[in-house]
């Protein structure tokens, strides 16, 4: 492993399936009585965030508590940052306490990198722009191969705005390298520059994307991209591209559907869809402290 | 100081001379170019203080002329001065600078542009010309005082860093310019379609997750321009050119003989995106770093004289501007010391004859802004170049002499070095013997 964790397009697909493997043994103890352990104890983590998160920064505490690692949360309203220090010279700071992880979500891409460069801590990317997030792309992999048992042939439809989701980045570089066949299926707005020059089949209409599929994967809108052009009423947006229980039933029998959350209900999926037995939501939420402790783990240097 | 550069190879694309001469500097003007020996011996007996400068092996050109530089002055000085930027400029080649108006205050009135020349004239190492704001604060909205702005010393008006986005202003710009015969210098860029964009867009930008800029904001203002320029008459210069598509709309206006001209800058002729990858903020600019086939496009037109001159673009930044996230850093490249080697480069791989890229660097930029620079005719301003075409160089940012050492050809292995640099017959910059 590699001492950072930045982005799924630079990680092997060793690497990838590593950590998967060591995050079923995380889940393992994840079903305890006593869900702690003493891996990481000793060692110091910073939840660097510079953009509000909720789920992201709960699971990835949640993980170092587990793991017995010592946590600092930094946000933005309680930092410098809003005082004018550069980013640069907070991430210096930070490193001078002797930290080992800096979990670093960030509006701006490449953020993780630019830090990775000169760093001493492990750096591990959750969420960067509109570029990547690799670890909720790890999580949905652990989360369909433990509902299908394996990626290799599925095929996976991505619906929403490819454009602005950093998720969709990393899923579509990590499936398609696990051996998936990738749809997208968005309106031409939200499908960015190139992306056809990925191992994807583009679909405009969603009814011919999800035919057949063993996996859907729901994106969250961003209502504030109303107005911006990308697409016109939420009412419009739902009537094409929301998944409802009608238009599912073009997919497998047994697909399954994600969504990394929070969801906007009777915009991009439907209650009915959200709380049926297809959904493996909650699933995502429980293999993502699973996820998040193996790469924790890994980066520190151990083996399984 | 009188001054005889001898022995010389000189090339001077305004009067179409390329061979080995002499140049007899006197009193701050070119006196003559001879290849007589005798002569020489003439001049040195008529002026016996003369100093006399063995150019043997070294080429002699017209100094440079930049039509778009930013020196930050006023407003702006711990990026560059008007005294850094010139001195670059000296080292560079360039003997002289048009210098862009979207400094703090900007250029937009008869005070900054005097300012300004009367800081070129007691700071400056080399000419120092302000080109004005088209509407005031830049705002696209009222026009500047362009007449009076004229008399004081601006060569050329532009908003550059903005575009004129209103049509009705933009072509009342190229009217109103053409009472005062002043050309209007458009960067053009349709900011609704460039809108929070950081590079070029394409493959790559997806691949960064950064916003992109497509090729079609310029070229959409580039083609409107050349409309206005067609309905009005107006003279229009489209500054940095970065587009194949750009180029195509420039070349078919000049064949239905609308007056347009255009530059276009070192970095758009050598590097692409691809300097881009791994988030470096030093191959931010805009417009942005594009593809192969730009760059191809961009040699072609240069050769072919669609693209009628090579300027930097020379947009200085302090470091602090530049080391931080990929979205909040500044978009631009310190220019002025590297352009000639670039250039060089060019003639090197087989894309412009020596005496067609000195052309696009002297005598083109002054036509278009009608400066009577970049020649050695005789009775010109003594505005002069030695240069060794074959000496070797690594660009190392931190030894440049402009403030910003921002430039994306850091590391860099290029051949061709300014030896000395003569500013109306004083030497502004002298390495000859010396080591750099």
């Amino acid at each position: 492993m590699n001492k950072n964790l930045i982005s799924i397009r630079d990680t092997s697909t060793e690497d990838i399936d590593l950590i998967i493997k060591t995050a079923l043994s995380f889940k393992e103890v994840l079903g305890r009585d006593i869900k702690k352990v003493p891996t990481l104890r000793g060692k110091t983590a910073v939840n660097l965030f510079f953009e509000p998160s909720t789920r992201t920064k709960t699971s990835f505490e949640l993980a170092q508590k587990r793991l017995s690692t010592d946590v600092i949360n930094f946000t933005v309203p309680t930092s410098s940052v809003v005082k004018g220090e550069s980013l640069f010279d907070t991430i210096r700071t930070i490193e001078a306490y002797g930290v080992d992880f800096i979990i670093i979500r960030h509006a701006s891409s490449g953020v993780p990198y630019l830090v990775s460069r000169f760093a001493r801590a492990s750096i591990i990317n959750a969420g960067d722009g509109i570029n990547e997030h690799p670890t909720q792309a790890l999580l949905d992999a652990f989360t369909i191969i433990e509902k299908k048992g394996a990626i290799a042939g599925l095929k996976i439809a991505i619906i929403g705005d490819i454009f602005h989701s950093r998720v969709a980045k990393s899923n579509i570089y990590c499936l398609t390298r696990l051996g998936a066949k990738v749809r997208l299926i968005a309106p031409k707005t939200f499908l960015p520059k190139g992306i056809e020059n990925e191992d994807v089949e583009i679909y405009n209409d969603l009814n011919m994307g999800i035919s057949g599929v063993d996996v859907i994967m729901v994106l969250r809108i961003q209502k504030e991209r109303q107005g911006s052009g990308f697409f016109s009423t939420p009412e419009e947006y739902f009537r094409f591209w929301g998944l409802t229980r009608k238009k599912m039933a073009a997919a497998a029998p047994d697909v399954i559907v994600m969504h990394p959350g929070p969801m906007n209900r009777g915009i991009e999926i439907a209650s009915s869809v959200a709380d049926s037995e297809h959904s493996v939501i909650y699933d995502q939420v429980l293999n993502g402290l699973a996820i998040r402790m193996a790469v924790l783990y890994l980066l520190s240097g151990a083996r399984p | 100081m009188d001054i005889i550069l001898k022995n010389g190879h000189i090339v001077d694309p305004s009067s179409g001379l390329d061979s080995i001469g002499h140049v007899v500097i006197q009193g701050g003007k070119i006196k003559k170019i001879t290849a007589l020996p005798h002569e020489l011996q003439n001049e040195l007996q008529i002026s016996p203080q003369t100093q006399v400068i063995d150019a043997e092996g070294l080429y002699v050109f017209p100094g440079f002329v930049d039509m778009h530089v930013h020196l930050r002055d006023p407003g702006y000085t711990h990026k560059e001065t008007i005294a850094s930027g010139s001195q670059a400029g000296v080292k560079g080649g360039f003997t002289t600078l048009c210098c862009m108006p979207n400094t703090n205050p900007p250029n937009d009135n008869e005070t900054i542009t005097r300012y300004i020349v009367q800081k070129g004239l007691s700071e400056g190492a080399c000419n120092v010309w302000p080109i004005g704001a088209i509407t005031k604060r830049q705002e696209g909205k009222e026009l500047s005082e362009m007449g009076i702005m004229k008399d004081s010393g601006c060569v050329a008006f532009s908003d550059d860093g903005h575009t004129v986005t209103n049509s009705l202003v933009m072509r009342r710009a190229l009217e109103y310019s053409m009472v005062f015969d002043v050309p209007i210098i458009s960067h053009a860029e349709d900011i609704w379609l460039a809108e929070g964009g950081v590079m070029n867009e394409g493959r790559l930008s997806t691949l960064l997750g950064l916003n992109g800029i497509p090729a079609e904001a310029e070229v959409i203002m580039i083609k409107r321009d050349i409309e206005l320029a067609a309905l009005t008459g107006g003279r229009l210069h489209i500054a940095h050119v970065s587009t194949a598509g750009g180029v195509k709309a420039i070349r078919e206006a000049k064949s239905i003989g609308i007056n347009v001209t255009a530059e276009t800058t070192p970095h758009y002729l050598h590097i692409t995106e691809d300097c881009v990858d791994g988030y470096n903020t030093l191959a931010k600019v805009n417009p942005p770093l594009r593809g192969k086939k730009d760059v191809e496009a961009i040699r072609d037109a240069l050769r072919d004289g669609t693209i009628d001159c090579i300027a930097t673009d020379h947009a200085p930044h302090h470091m602090d501007d530049k080391e931080c996230e990929f979205d909040m850093a500044a978009f631009g490249i310190s220019g002025l010391e590297t352009a000639l080697a670039l250039g060089l480069r060019l003639v090197e791989e087989g894309v412009l004859s020596l005496s067609a890229l000195i052309e696009k660097m002297t005598v083109k930029p002054s036509n278009i802004l009608k400066l009577g620079k970049g020649t050695l005719k005789e009775g010109a301003e003594a505005d002069i170049i030695v240069v060794d075409i074959n000496r070797d160089f690594t660009v190392d940012m931190e030894s440049l002499v402009s403030k910003g050492k921002n430039t994306p050809f850091h590391g860099w292995h290029l051949k061709g070095i300014c030896v000395l640099t003569i500013v109306g017959g004083q030497m502004r910059y002298n390495q000859l013997g010396g080591s750099l």
